[in-house]
């Protein structure tokens, strides 16, 4: 080490060596910043792994502030939400910040998926990524709900009211099981009470651990990148890829680039239409909830309908919970599923690429279905795209196995 | 530490009971942790039995009350309605109400009900729970162009007949819930607790 110069500088590096010795300090950030080797080819697709962690903590950070007015009360629930609009000090900004992140959590958790499926970053070895990203979605979706929940509007009592149903689809133990997750005969005061509980407490917990164990998993095998290949073939004397690049300072000051993009349209949508158009927040919760009324017409949050249509579109109560479940659980397969002699959509054949295209424009189509309100002839649709969505995942081993691929490089390409 | 002379049987019957009485323990611990996750004392106590006077119900009206949170409809069916529940038979999934669980054994007839004109139904869609909207008026609806009175849930688009009866190809699996209710009189009904006196 370079000899400090003046005694500020002397102290700080005393101090930091006097820490290193006792905590590994030095070693951790080399490990998992300066000398965390990434493929040097990273696109804009990988922009969205650091906002989905800057998006948890928008999170988490508004969501502390929010429960310091917030009332978990079926009584005062809705009028703290409505007070902390309009009385609260920033309030309104706070809240935004938190109810506009939901789902901008879940634009950038999507299109993080969908940069793992064009580029094959769940295949062999990073299959364990793949499923700690699958339990992140799944406890993202369950803190979704609870935290829609929160406000006690129409809209989060009667989604409460179809989601505990849900459960209630299980032969024999299901009617025991959704009192039990209720608390109560009906969605109640117990309910909201124990949907904080788990919506500011456990869950936020497992999410952060859950995130540490999808990084530790990343950082133990390396990152993949939009070729495919594998930069660990190829290092220098020192053991260091000859196609990788140090993520600090190169994908920090890159990644800086992402959050200043991200930051510019979230600011603009918090400011100008923070409801975006009962998309986000959906119009039937800002009337207080009602046990005795259901609204005209129930729908889920954006993030959910592909699912909801799903459910909707299967005339049978057990088959229909199954199949939507089915439809998430299928995902954590995807390792396994996909037989191709390549990762990268860029060196897959045509088959490939119109599948895939097919199953974005389902997954987008079940989505606008969900929000709809069920026509015969939407119902049909939502059948058909239903049948595709399991199609894709099910048949993926045998025409990825076939489909013609190019030859894949030995280095990355620019 | 020496190795030497260790007795492994010994270490392997240690290691055991001490695994197996503390998984014990876990499971213990974990009861009062799950329990406590079930309806309290106050939540039983407020799913006590409730009277409906009935005396104004004129034929045709529906009345709504409230037991265990569930919106409870009692309905004074015209002579019509009851003329046109035997012509939608093959309409329906379970037109003879053959699954037990969904009404009590005294409600268990043409009409579900123990009065032919008076149905009392628990207002919840038997699909995911959300409440139907009681649509009488026989003319042809959006939803229906063929309808001829009873319940459609907005959630879902589940259709139901003047006697709760489920249609066919509709994501609802079963009837309308009949609760267990008695006649106190010719104008009070209680709900929450069958003739007999017992509690379904």
């Amino acid at each position: 080490m370079k000899q400090p110069q003046g005694p500020i500088m002397r102290t700080a590096t005393g101090l930091l060596h006097w820490t290193d010795q006792r905590l590994p300090v030095i070693s951790f950030w080399n490990k998992h910043l300066g000398e965390y080797w990434a493929p040097k080819n990273f696109n804009m697709w990988y922009f969205f792994g650091s906002l989905a962690l800057l998006v948890l903590v928008n999170q988490l950070l508004t969501g502390i502030w929010l429960t310091m007015h917030y009332k978990p009360d079926a009584n005062e629930a809705f009028a703290s939400v409505e007070y902390i609009m309009r009385d609260v000090p920033w309030g309104w900004l706070v809240r935004y910040m938190h109810s506009t992140g939901a789902s901008a959590f879940f634009v950038v958790v999507y299109l993080h998926m969908f940069r793992a499926l064009i580029y094959g970053s769940y295949r062999a070895p990073r299959e364990l990524i793949w499923i700690f990203g699958m339990l992140i979605f799944l406890v993202l979706m369950a803190e979704a709900f609870m935290g829609y929940v929160l406000p006690w509007g129409q809209m989060s009592y009667w989604g409460a009211q179809v989601i505990i149903s849900l459960f209630g689809a299980i032969p024999v133990i299901g009617e025991g099981l959704t009192e039990w997750i209720r608390g109560d005969y009906l969605v109640s005061d117990a309910t909201l009470n124990r949907f904080f509980a788990l919506h500011v407490v456990a869950l936020p917990l497992a999410l952060v651990a859950l995130v540490v164990l999808h990084l530790a998993a990343l950082h133990e095998v390396g990152s993949n990148n939009p070729d495919g290949v594998d930069i660990k073939k190829h290092k220098d004397e020192k053991g260091k890829p000859l196609d990788g690049i140090a993520f600090h300072p190169y994908y920090t000051v890159k990644d800086l680039v992402g959050v200043g993009f991200f930051g510019l349209i979230f600011a603009f949508i918090i400011f100008f239409a923070p409801e975006m158009g009962g998309w986000f927040l959906e119009h039937d919760n800002f009337v207080p909830a009602n046990p005795l009324v259901t609204p005209e017409h129930i729908k889920p949050v954006w993030y959910f309908t592909p699912y909801y249509a799903m459910l909707r579109a299967i005339p049978d109560k057990l088959f229909g919970v199954i199949v939507m479940g089915a439809a998430v659980v299928i995902l954590f397969f995807l390792p396994w599923l996909d037989r191709s002699k390549v990762r990268s959509i860029r060196y897959k054949g045509w088959i490939s690429k119109t599948m895939l295209a097919l199953f974005v424009v389902s997954f987008l189509i079940l989505g606008w279905l969900g929000a709809q309100s069920g026509s015969t002839t939407q119902t049909l649709m939502a059948r058909i795209f239903t049948v595709f969505y399991f199609a894709f995942f099910l048949t993926m081993p045998w025409w990825s196995a076939i489909d013609k691929t190019k030859p894949v490089p030995e280095r990355v390409t620019e | 530490m020496s190795s030497d002379g260790v007795n492994k049987g010994r270490r392997r019957l240690l290691t055991g009971t001490v695994s197996v009485v503390g998984g014990l323990g876990v499971v213990g611990a974990a009861v009062p942790f799950l329990q406590m996750w079930q309806p309290s004392a106050r939540a039983r106590a407020a799913g006590a039995p409730i009277e409906v006077v009935i005396d104004k119900l004129e034929p045709g009206q529906m009345l709504q009350a409230e037991w265990r949170g569930q919106p409870i409809w009692v309905v004074r069916r015209t002579q019509e309605m009851l003329d046109a529940l035997p012509g939608l038979r093959e309409n329906l999934r379970d037109p003879d109400s053959d699954n037990t669980e969904q009404q009590p054994g005294y409600a268990q007839n043409e009409y579900r009900s123990v009065q032919p004109d008076l149905l009392v139904l628990i207002g919840i869609c038997t699909h995911l729970g959300c409440s139907p909207k009681y649509v009488p008026e026989v003319e042809p609806q959006p939803f229906d162009a063929d309808w001829k009175g009873g319940f459609f849930c907005p959630c879902h688009n589940s259709r139901f007949d003047m006697a709760g009866r489920v249609y066919g190809g509709v994501p609802a699996p079963s009837n309308l819930r009949v609760p267990p209710y008695t006649f106190v009189d010719a104008t009070r009904i209680v709900v929450g607790i069958g003739p007999e006196g017992a509690v379904s």
